[in-house]
């Protein structure tokens, strides 16, 4: 039931996801964060069961804190981080698999752009210029398709993820009211807006 | 629920097999420390079970670093359980709470290792009823007094409604010294008080 997109500009990436929690008939919060800091110029929208978000996000985020630590503060490229998260995937696929479907968006100072990576639960690995993860996808992609050129300015990369949450509330049966948006570029990842206060708790 | 005074955790005490009671006497409020409480609600074994051993691994805590574990390492570490019991069929959804440095905290736990941190929760088959009354009334501010009625209506409404709920309501207030039992009081007699309640203020 999750809802998570990305769009890459030029010099950076947005990443949005919905902020619900819910199960059955029952929503239990709606101020979650699903967008979750990796490094610092590095973050996934994740969707999912909340233990295995968690649980991933955490697991990848300390071991890529670990490569930084023990190896004199080389940091790992976009490129990198998308693939270990991927064998993560591969390895726990066929003993305990984490049920997550995910957007990695990072910025990397080399070639000064941002770069967005979709994942899914099956460790599939695509390097996209936009992409969504859960039903989102239906719905968002032909605006996505529609709307993107190469060289968008972060502006323009709101904009469309704009029409992509009106399209969500007008179309989409369930119910998500908040939105968490963050925007990963050169001064690394911050919140550009949310629905709900992650910290409101 | 989390409010300005403290935490106030109000559970009921029916258990059941199926359609037959097996018990209306059941402690679904767990007393891991004197700080630290749990609810139960889903299989009684299980929640009894890794709540007292949540309790243990507390206590190994304090021994280890020299003071008292905080709510939110305590959720995690039952969390954490969970998740390695994942897919054994263990059904649990309790509430962890309790006053430590940062102030009250409440999180909420379940068999399949979700850990979610919030102002107010309501677990188990008759949950849906207590949130009606606890979403239209909560609020930050609330007296004590307040906040225990509000505690003791939801846990009322809920077992007016859901057949696989009733018993006698358990109210505890956690605030800086601990938790303290408030009361025990039978969910019937509640219905009386209640209805007297409406009929008053219908003629007055």
């Amino acid at each position: 039931m999750d809802t998570v997109f990305g769009i890459q500009f030029k010099g950076g990436v947005v990443l949005a996801a919905d902020q619900s929690n819910a199960r059955s008939i029952l929503v239990y919060q709606n101020n979650l964060d699903k967008v979750t800091k990796l490094s610092s110029h590095s973050a996934m929208g994740v969707s999912g069961p909340n233990a295995d978000m968690v649980n991933f996000t955490e697991y990848i985020a300390k071991n890529l804190a670990l490569y930084e630590l023990a190896n004199d503060g080389t940091k790992l490229s976009t490129k990198a981080q998308a693939n270990f998260c991927r064998n993560e995937l591969a390895v726990a696929l066929r003993k305990g698999p984490y049920q997550v479907n995910l957007l990695l968006g990072g910025y990397d100072e080399k070639d000064d752009a941002g770069s967005l990576y979709f994942l899914d639960y099956l460790a599939a690995l695509q390097k996209v210029p936009y992409g969504s993860q859960g039903y989102a996808s239906n719905f968002c992609l032909s605006i996505m398709d529609k709307e993107y050129r190469e060289g968008l300015t972060e502006a323009d990369a709101l904009l469309i993820i704009e029409h992509c949450i009106k399209e969500i509330a007008t179309r989409f049966l369930i119910n998500q009211p908040n939105f968490m948006i963050k925007i990963i570029d050169k001064d690394g990842v911050r919140v550009h807006s949310f629905g709900g206060d992650p910290a409101d708790t | 629920f989390k409010f300005n005074d403290g935490i106030i955790v109000s559970v009921d005490s029916r258990s059941t097999m199926g359609a037959y009671i097996a018990s209306g006497t059941v402690k679904k409020v767990i007393e891991i420390n004197p700080f630290l409480l749990g609810t139960m609600a889903g299989g009684a074994a299980d929640c009894s079970f890794w709540e007292r051993n949540l309790g243990v691994q507390c206590r190994m805590y304090e021994l280890r670093n020299g003071r008292r574990i905080s709510v939110a390492a305590a959720s995690k570490l039952l969390a954490n359980t969970m998740n390695s019991y994942r897919g054994y069929g263990l059904s649990m959804g309790t509430m962890i709470t309790g006053w430590d440095e940062t102030g009250p905290q409440l999180y909420y736990v379940d068999n399949d290792g979700t850990r979610l941190k919030g102002k107010y929760f309501s677990v188990g088959s008759g949950s849906t009823y207590a949130y009606g009354v606890l979403d239209s009334f909560y609020r930050d501010d609330l007296t004590v007094e307040e906040a225990i009625d509000l505690g003791r209506r939801a846990i009322y409404h809920a077992t007016h409604r859901d057949a696989y709920s009733g018993g006698i309501n358990n109210l505890y207030h956690v605030t800086k010294e601990g938790w303290k039992k408030i009361h025990a009081i039978d969910v019937n007699d509640m219905h009386y008080e209640f209805a007297e309640e409406k009929k008053n203020s219908m003629s007055s």
